[in-house]
């Protein structure tokens, strides 16, 4: 009833391009950060803020890849982990490793999503369940791997992507490295999912896997290639961290539940079928905008949990109603 | 996944899986309990089969299993529940805090405690019913909240609790600690609940088609709200155990021991379907059996504590993997 109802409507009536809800709740917060922070507009201000938020945008955009198909991945936090603390295992020091090491971290990363998409799609293990394993499985791995105690450095090599500010850049004075990679793989991601065909049969997947299927898509292979994705995205962030916050057992803890908030304040349905990149990054930005405001207002951590927690529950029960009104 | 079920060919295969479906818990605790025997034979080591040591090995899960009875009732109905871990650090150091030591407030706390469970429940509930919140996002937030507003008060161990508390982790019934005694109790209660009250079929029948179990006219919000404040209460109680068992709260307790995720696997591993509408308390029951002997498996063993974590990964996927595998169902 309410689809018939709503293309009559639509007829009827001019509407305005439907702007996701996202883009103006970032351009609200980003206001209030600078009144709060007139340094904020300077280009140091937003240029950090910008660096501190490409991990987490990168890591969304690879996350709503999985969040479309329908599913989750839990392991994207621990192989953040696994990279940082394998990466400064294998460099040791040398800042020529750095050039084998992260095609290497690369590899291994598609390893894991691949390991992830066939536990899934071929011994039908629910993602919550298959990547909370492979969540505690590279956690042991990283902490076996390490003893426990991360040693050791990352050369400067490789910390230049996450750490290294471009100096002197016309218009903006500086710009991050971090952002650069931020823009390359979002650019990236956002054709692969809204300008290829692989971008329309995942829609299809996460929409109605049944009906996918007897349509004749290949839906295992989709779904291994959504995982895939997001774990190389994982990877991804982690050389930045690394980079940018340095080696520790715990760099990705909290990153997985970050990045499934971030794609659904974006506007990504959990369990399938909607759901975009650019939007997601924007619920990376926008996560990221919250923190920094909370933390310029002078608010602990603790205060920050609740906040976040609030503001997930908001997000997700606001894009509930709109879609409910709306009749889809 | 009803349409799946209408394509499944041929009866007698399907009704075999049924069947195994429904044992294969029982088979991977088989399994667990003979890997240990092989171990424990195969070093050397026969000084662990004793039943004093049987009843240790189980005395270790009693807060994990509190909990995933508590998870088995979400599941059951369709939802989960992750903010089980932080609402047991609330508990134990909301009921330390309160008791601080005096045997007299015990009451108090208790009832405080168990007041505060149920409303983490309800709102649960309410938020994933009435808001129509995806329940993963809804008890995701829930566990925030509660840990924000722990770690604003709290950051360390708060009060203690008086020797007549600690009975709960370390007193003896008949021979049995009284933990043991108390989750059998507690699992006995919810199987009755499940299979012997209308509640415990109205959650079947929501767990199996939502749709469905409203046109039969089942109010499927208070059953899915009822399940929540069971499952909150159960976390509650796991929390009041753990500060009989370590004398006193700290806002780390419940994090540290991966209860939401660990329930969660549990209650899977015992054969309930994430989806909900299939499976069962004693189930779960097994899986945390599982979990304890697998546990105790690696210790007799010897092996390292991190090989350990990587190990209990893997298993946690592949006793899955046993019985999903075979489903004809799109796995989400």
């Amino acid at each position: 009833m309410s689809a018939a109802d709503g293309t009559a409507r639509e007829a009827r009536r001019f509407r305005l391009p439907a702007i996701n809800p996202v883009w103006f709740i970032l351009a609200a917060l980003i206001a209030a950060i600078a009144i709060e922070n007139a340094n904020f507009l300077a280009p140091i201000g937003y240029m950090n803020f910008l660096k501190r938020a490409a991990p987490l945008a990168i890591l969304a955009a690879g996350q709503v890849y999985v969040i479309v198909s329908g599913g989750f991945d839990l392991s994207v936090g621990s192989l953040i982990t696994l990279t940082v603390v394998g990466s400064s295992m294998l460099t040791n020091n040398d800042p020529a490793a750095t050039y084998w090491v992260i095609p290497l971290m690369l590899a291994m990363g598609a390893v894991v999503g691949l390991v992830n998409g066939l536990v899934v799609s071929v011994l039908r293990v629910p993602s919550l369940i298959a990547t909370l394993g492979m969540m505690i499985t590279l956690n042991g791995l990283a902490f076996l791997w390490s003893g426990g105690a991360p040693r050791g450095y990352l050369p400067e090599t490789f910390r230049f992507f996450g750490r290294v500010n471009l100096l002197d850049v016309p218009l903006v004075n500086i710009l991050p490295v971090a952002l650069l990679v931020m823009i390359g793989v979002g650019t990236l991601l956002t054709l692969l999912m809204h300008r290829t065909a692989y971008g329309k049969l995942l829609h299809a997947v996460g929409d109605n896997p049944r009906a996918a299927f007897l349509a004749g898509v290949p839906v295992a292979r989709v779904r291994v290639t959504a995982f895939v994705i997001s774990s190389l995205s994982a990877v991804v962030a982690g050389i930045l961290l690394g980079g940018f916050a340095g080696v520790s057992t715990d760099v990705g803890a909290g990153y997985e539940l970050q990045a499934i908030t971030a794609a659904v304040i974006g506007g990504a349905q959990l369990l399938g079928g909607r759901g975009t990149v650019p939007a997601a990054m924007a619920g990376a930005l926008t996560l990221n905008a919250i923190f920094t405001l909370l933390n310029f207002l002078g608010l602990p951590k603790p205060v920050r949990d609740v906040v976040q927690g609030l503001i997930l529950i908001a997000a997700v029960a606001l894009a509930t109603l709109r879609r409910r009104r709306a009749g889809r | 996944m009803t349409v799946a079920d209408a394509a499944a060919p041929a009866r007698p295969p399907r009704r075999l899986a049924r069947r195994f479906e429904r044992y294969a818990p029982a088979l991977i605790l088989l399994l667990a309990a003979a890997s240990y025997l092989g171990v424990v034979f195969g070093t050397g080591q026969t000084q662990y089969l004793t039943a004093d040591n049987l009843i240790a090995i189980l005395n270790r899960s009693i807060a994990l299993g509190i909990t995933a009875v508590g998870q088995t009732f979400v599941i059951l109905v369709g939802s989960i529940d992750l903010s089980v871990a932080n609402l047991i650090s609330v508990a134990a150091v909301l009921a330390s805090f309160i008791m601080k030591g005096e045997a007299s407030m015990i009451v108090p706390a208790v009832i405080a405690v168990l007041g505060v469970g149920a409303l983490v429940g309800l709102v649960n509930g309410l938020v994933i019913t009435k808001l129509s919140v995806n329940p993963l996002i809804a008890t995701l937030g829930m566990a925030l909240l509660l840990q924000g507003a722990l770690s604003a008060n709290f950051n360390n161990f708060a009060g203690s609790v008086p020797d007549a508390w600690k009975l709960f982790a370390y007193g003896e019934i008949m021979g049995l600690p009284v933990g043991l005694v108390f989750l059998a109790v507690l699992a006995l209660l919810a199987w009755f609940l499940l299979r012997r009250t209308r509640l415990g079929s109205d959650m079947y029948a929501v767990g199996g088609n939502r749709d469905a179990a409203r046109f039969a006219g089942i109010k499927t919000d208070n059953v899915i709200i009822a399940s929540h404040v069971l499952c909150s209460l159960a976390a509650a109680t796991a929390g009041l155990y753990l500060a009989a068992r370590l004398g006193s709260g700290a806002p780390w307790i419940g994090r540290d021991g991966v209860y939401d995720l660990e329930s969660i696997a549990v209650v899977v591993i015992g054969g309930t379907v994430l989806a909900g509408g299939r499976g069962g308390v004693l189930g779960t029951m097994a899986g945390v059996m599982i979990f304890s002997l697998i546990d105790s498996v690696f210790n007799v063993a010897g092996v390292d504590a991190f090989a350990k974590q990587v190990l209990r990964g893997v298993i946690i996927v592949a006793a899955v993997a046993l019985y999903a595998a075979r489903s004809k169902r799109f796995a989400a």
